[in-house]
């Protein structure tokens, strides 16, 4: 449900990079999106269609590069996968552990005219 | 032409986020997101926190929710300061409603503002709002199955309250299971077991938080 105001917060980061650079349309929405973010690909597209009318976006193809759960142990220093949200370091019991990533929505670059 | 971008989505969220912190600190107060799904028992675990931390912390309350000041006139009329926040349809709040409702409050020796987010296990775990914890409850109604389906709310709360302890009796609820699967998926989360009912547990909940925000 929130991704109306996340579909209008990546509609205005595309939109001021494509003014910085003076574009008259923007043909494609290149994105990274995590696994473990809880942006639903199909509802942005959904909102895009709406929002992205009567802009020069209007019709611009999404593309979403999906990333896996990565962490990184805060005691070993281990990178690994998460599966099923286990965060635990597979090699030591250190109790902390980071997110590399997994849990980005970024807007990598746009393809102008 | 491809123009290279590399900016999140919630890059403008996380800016006025770092505002909200930068305010607070200025103050010298510390900010509690309290989430949780509708009737979990958000308005109820705020009135026995301020029970429970009165004498020694003043607090402030922002309610976040969809319509309506029924949460806010509740808070109020127990003394403590508390403004409405009316989303208007939407599912979280936004580090901007924050900064407004900050801006709103007066901020005279305030030790502890406690935002309540609108009830929902998805969309506010995405949202940060500047605050120094996230706190989420998961009432014993709900189910003990609930991390693996919310797994984002469950891994980035700092700690989590399971409500209505009282009812475990009547349920099937296995609460060793809720929270072996709740500490592989967040490996610092705090655990209080409370009733808001019966009040049991909930000193040790506000002693931890008072002892937090002195710290």
């Amino acid at each position: 449900m929130h991704e109306l105001s996340v579909t209008e917060s990546m509609l205005a980061v595309v939109l001021k990079h494509a003014e910085t650079n003076k574009a008259t349309q923007v043909t494609r929405i290149n994105m990274v999106l995590g696994e473990m973010s809880s942006v639903m690909e199909e509802s942005v597209r959904f909102y895009f269609e709406i929002l992205g009318k009567d802009t020069i976006a209007e019709g611009a193809e999404l593309n979403f590069q999906r990333t896996k759960l990565r962490a990184r142990c805060g005691g070993c220093g281990k990178e690994f996968e998460v599966v099923e949200f286990d965060f635990r370091c597979p090699d030591c019991d250190a109790n902390k552990t980071e997110i590399i990533s997994g849990r980005e929505f970024q807007v990598e670059s746009i393809e102008i005219n | 032409m491809e123009i290279e971008v590399l900016e999140g989505v919630f890059d403008a969220n996380e800016i006025i986020a770092r505002e909200n912190r930068s305010l607070l600190d200025a103050r010298g107060a510390f900010m509690l997101n309290l989430m949780a799904s509708p009737g979990a028992g958000k308005t109820s675990i705020i009135m026995k926190t301020l029970e429970g931390v009165s004498g020694d912390l003043k607090c402030a309350v922002i309610e976040g929710d969809i319509a309506g000041k029924v949460d806010s006139e509740k808070i109020a009329a127990t003394g403590v300061q508390a403004i409405q926040i009316n989303t208007g349809g939407s599912c979280h709040l936004e580090a901007k409603q924050v900064n407004t409702a900050l801006e709103r409050l007066n901020m005279e020796g305030v030790d502890l503002v406690i935002v309540e987010n609108v009830g929902n296990l998805v969309c506010p775990a995405e949202f940060k709002l500047g605050e120094d914890l996230k706190v989420m409850i998961l009432s014993v109604a709900e189910g003990h199955d609930k991390p693996l389906k919310y797994p984002l709310m469950f891994s980035e709360s700092h700690v989590l309250l399971i409500n209505k302890t009282d009812l475990i009796p009547y349920t099937d609820f296995d609460i060793e299971a809720l929270e072996d699967t709740v500490r592989k998926m967040n490996l610092q989360v705090e655990i209080f077991r409370i009733s808001c009912r019966t009040g049991e547990g909930v000193s040790d909940w506000t002693d931890w938080l008072k002892n937090r925000v002195r710290g």
